[in-house]
Parts: C-alpha cells; structure tokens; sequence
C-alpha cells in the first residue's frame, strides 16, 4: 500500500499540471462551432483552420517578430554586460560587493508596476514609447539583475585556481577572464541567456502600457486584444496561446536540468 | 603581457584588482541605476505631486502627502488592498502545501526523473497570460470544461466571471497551477541537500515515515521552505497578469487587485501623481518582503554554507 501511493500521487499531479496545456492544444484544433460542445477527452476531428486564420486574416507574424527581437535585444544587451559584472561580484575582491550583491538582489524584487508612471513619461519624453529601445530599456529592469544573479551563483562554482594559472602564465586579468573563464563558463552563461529570454518573452505589463497599436504589440499583448465581431474568438486565441508556448516550452525540453539548477542554485544553496 | 605579481607589490596589486573589478562591474551597474533606482527615486517625487495628464492646464504642483492622504481614504483602494492580502494568503498557502506534495513525489521518482520534471517546469515556464486564457478557457460560462465536469457530478455551477465570489475560483486555481512547480523545484533541491543517512538511521531507531517527516525532513527542509514562501508572497501580492487577463479585475471591481487598480489609475485615468503614491506603497510593501528575503539569500550566500 505504502509503496503504491507515491507513484499515484505523481501520476495525479502531473496530470493536473499537463491536462490545461493539452485541452488547450486540442481545443485549437477543434473547430469554432464544437468548441464548447460536449467535451470529449479525445477528439474525432482536428483542423488547422484557427492556425491559418492567426496567419493569415490576423497577421500574427507581426507580435511574433516584435517578441522575439525584443527579448532577443534585451538577453543579448544583458549578457554582455551582466557577465562581466557577475565575473567581477562572484571572484574579485573589492570594497562594496557585499552591499551591490544586496542592491541587485532587490532591484530584482522590485515590483513592475512602481515604476510604470515614471518610465511612461521618461519614454514619452524620448519619443521612445511604441518603439522597440521602448521596451528594451524598462525589460533591463528585471532582466540585468536576473542575469547578474544567476551568473554570479555560476562563476562561484568554477575552481579558485583559475586565475592563478592564467595570471602565472604572465596573461592579464582582462586575457585571463576572455581566455580562460569565458570559454569554460559558457553553460553558465546558457543558462542565464535562457532564462532571460523566457522572462521577456513572457513580460506583460510593460509590453501593455509602452506599446501603442497592433504594430508593436508583443505576442502576450496581441492575444489579449484578440476580438472577435460578435464574439470571443476563442479558436484563434487558443491557436495563438500555442504559438506563444511553443518556443518556451522547446526551452524548457532542451535546457531541463540547466534551468532548474539555474533557479534553485540562487535561491536554495546560495 | 602583465608579469605576475611579485610578493612585495601586495598593496598595489590589491587596487589594481579593484580597479578591474569596477570597470567590469560600472557598465551593468549604470543601467541599473539608470533603468531601476533612477526611476524608482523618481515615483517617490511624482508621488508628491498633482500630475494629471487629462488636465494639463493645472500643471504639476506640489502637494506633500495629499495623494497618499487619498489613498487611505479611497474605498476602492483599500478593498483592493485586502482582495490582493486574501489572493496572496489563498495561494501561498496552497501552492507550499501542494509545491511540498508535489516535491515528495518527484523525489521518490524513480523512473522518467528527466521527462516528468519537463512537465512540472511546463507551467512555470509559458506565459503567465496564455496560462490564464488556458483556465478562463475551462471555466467559460456555460460551455466550459469545468461546467461539464461540475454538471456530470451532479452540481450547479455558477457563473464563474459574472460572480463577485466565484471569480475567485478559477483565479486561484490559474495561478497556483502556474507558480506550484516553481514551489515544488525550489523543495526538491532542498529536499536533495538532506543526507540519506540520517533517514536510514532513523528507520534503524524504529521511528516511522510520519515520524521521519516530522523530526528530519521539515526542520531542515525548513529554509527552503522560507525561502519559496518569500518568493511566493511577494509574487503574488503584485499579481498583475492574471487578474487582468481572466476578470479584468470584475465583476465591477470585484477581483481588483492593487496592482490593477494602480494600473487603471495610471494608465486609464492618467492619474499619475495620485497613481505614483499607490506604486509607492506597493514597493514599500514588497520593500519589506525583500528586505526578509535578503537577509535570508544573503546572508547564506555570503557564508557560503547552509545555515
């Protein structure tokens, strides 16, 4: 009996956590009219028509390509600067590291929507409201101490004697970080890029109150403004949903055991 | 290019680290400052303000603490507040006790560790927006999944959006589905920390599963389980996502949580000095959780060993 239960429970948990992802997978498949019709756990007809509609009448190609530049610019930009900021916190000694470590920390904690009023109208100012640097900027608000926190958890765990080698080898310490720390530390800085990208792939709220129309609306923007002439669209929403889902979720497949490390390592053995 | 440091030269060596140290760190610590602090210091200042940008005519006087004298006397803002403190103590408390379940479960796993524990980081990883259409889905009125199910048991379900109590519900429901796997991953490292053989040694003492939970697991599973629970608080007291996609804060403002209603009154009302204040007392709110939280991480991280 005792030795039964565990693998039920599993079974019931991960069932709940996977049953809304796969009613939403077929229900975009399912036509509008039977959308709500008897539910039946396994279909008996599947089209693609929501998904041609998403491309084709809605031109959902537009909210994809602004997400992905979007998150694209913004990992890119904190990578390359948060990395050898998180090099310099986790292996350098220097006055004031404990009290940035701090900082970073709780710029991470901050919540989105205390700075909205001041970054609308610093944007509205720049003429940047509705813009691609728009939405990059206020992104680094969450995503650089995100990147910086995980890296430096990563740089932590690389062996001590690393610099003393490059530096007994008579290279600098600018040498020594590019020749030698970087190119063992690029499954750290995987990493971080993965879980930077997810988070501005999935960012709501900025996206909502920076963007103006359709033209720049990001993915998670764009499904939330779906209307349909008489009623919800829900066939195309789902479909899109999908479409929202599928680059995080081969994510998550491909970097599984990375991106859990990744959130625990900061959180759980410091 | 640079000889290694002679023993002799330590102190100079010492600020030439230093030296280093900033100019790797200054670039990123700029946009911080920038992005972050700047923009923070500067809600504060609104916050003390008149700015309505409906009314430009009045300018943007200085009005002291009037804004947040508003606020506290504003019904809608505090029913927001205690909407957003009964939101966060219903998900916390389910989301650690099924984030703990759940934890158990996938540390007794024995098989498919690597595909069961892609499913759990499905949920944690889409967006918090698709996760809420995906629920206001099953919960739509009166064709939804959960209707079907409810009608089959032989209940009367009610219409979930359009009432002020049941709206609740499928909340709840989203977000816990969504943030539990994040729970249960945080336990499961700390569930994987303990030393086997204090369990073996305990079974050897006759003591019982029960038992074994009660004296070894929860005491020293006890800071990660601190820790998920200040992550958690402080995520779900500025729930802004969900809220917004599957009630839009209704019926009336039945569901609004005070990161809606700061959001209405900045965006819509264009309110932004009265709305800078709300924004203030969120951040001093979530100031306090952070300030746990650091002292917590931080002085672990610093030690470099569990404490």
């Amino acid at each position: 009996m005792k030795v039964q239960a565990w693998p039920l429970v599993t079974i019931l948990l991960v069932g709940a956590i996977l049953f809304p992802l796969y009613w939403v997978a077929i229900a975009s498949l399912t036509p509008e009219g039977r959308l709500f019709a008897q539910p039946t756990l396994v279909p008996d007809a599947l089209v693609l028509d929501h998904y041609r509609a998403l491309f084709g009448e809605r031109d959902f190609w537009t909210p994809v390509r602004n997400s992905l530049v979007v998150a694209g610019a913004t990992t890119a930009f904190c990578v390359a600067l948060g990395a050898v900021c998180a090099y310099a916190l986790a292996r350098l000694r220097f006055r004031g590291k404990a009290a940035i470590l701090a900082l970073v920390l709780a710029v991470s904690m901050f919540p989105q929507i205390s700075i909205v009023s001041p970054l609308y109208l610093v944007l509205r100012e720049l003429r940047l409201l509705n813009t691609y640097p728009g939405l990059v900027l206020p992104y680094l608000t969450f995503a650089m101490p995100l990147t910086i926190w995980l890296l430096v958890g990563f740089f932590r765990q690389l062996p001590p004697e690393l610099e003393e080698a490059g530096l007994m080898d008579g290279a600098g310490r600018l040498r020594t970080l590019w020749d030698i720390i970087l190119p063992l530390s690029w499954p750290g800085i995987a990493t971080a890029a993965i879980l930077t990208f997810l988070y501005s792939w999935n960012e709501f709220l900025f996206a909502l109150s920076f963007t103006l129309g359709p033209e720049r609306h990001t993915v998670p923007v764009a499904i939330t403004l779906f209307r349909g002439q008489y009623q919800v669209p829900w066939g195309q929403i789902l479909a899109a949903a999908m479409v929202a889902t599928v680059p995080v979720a081969a994510l998550a497949l491909a970097a599984q055991r990375r991106i859990i490390a990744g959130l625990t390592s900061g959180a759980v053995k410091g | 290019m640079m000889p290694p440091p002679p023993a002799t030269a330590g102190g100079s060596w010492r600020r030439d680290e230093a030296r280093f140290a900033w100019a790797l760190a200054l670039p990123a610590l700029g946009v911080i400052g920038l992005v972050a602090l700047f923009p923070i210091a500067w809600t504060v200042w609104e916050s003390l303000h008149l700015h309505d940008l409906r009314m430009p005519w009045l300018g943007r006087p200085f009005v002291g603490v009037a804004n947040y004298a508003e606020a506290m006397t504003d019904a809608r803002f505090l029913d927001a507040l205690a909407h957003t403190a009964g939101f966060v103590a219903a998900t916390v408390t389910l989301e650690m006790s099924a984030g703990l379940v759940l934890a158990l479960a996938l540390d007794r796993l024995a098989r498919a560790r690597g595909l069961i524990r892609t499913a759990v980081l499905l949920p944690w990883a889409i967006p918090t927006v698709v996760a809420a259409l995906a629920w206001r889905f099953i919960f739509e009125s009166p064709g939804g999944v959960a209707n079907a199910a409810l009608v089959r048991l032989g209940m009367a379900p009610p219409t979930w959006f359009a009432d002020a109590a049941a709206a609740w519900i499928p909340l709840v429901l989203a977000d816990v589905w969504k943030t539990t796997p994040f729970v249960a991953l945080l336990l499961l490292a700390g569930l994987q920390n303990i030393d086997r053989s204090l369990h073996d040694a305990a079974a050897i003492d006759g003591a019982g599963p029960w038992q074994q939970f009660r004296q070894i697991t929860l005491p020293l599973l006890a800071p990660a389980l601190l820790v998920a629970f200040l992550f958690r608080a402080l995520d779900a007291f500025r729930v802004f996502d969900v809220v917004y996609v599957m009630t839009g804060g209704g019926p009336g403002s039945a569901t609004e949580t005070i990161a809606i209603y700061t959001f209405t009154v900045i965006m819509q009302h264009l309110r932004f000095g009265f709305g800078s204040a709300l924004s203030v007392i969120v951040f001093a709110v979530a100031f306090l959780f952070a300030l746990a939280g650091i002292r917590l991480l931080g002085g672990r991280a610093f030690e470099d060993r569990p404490s």
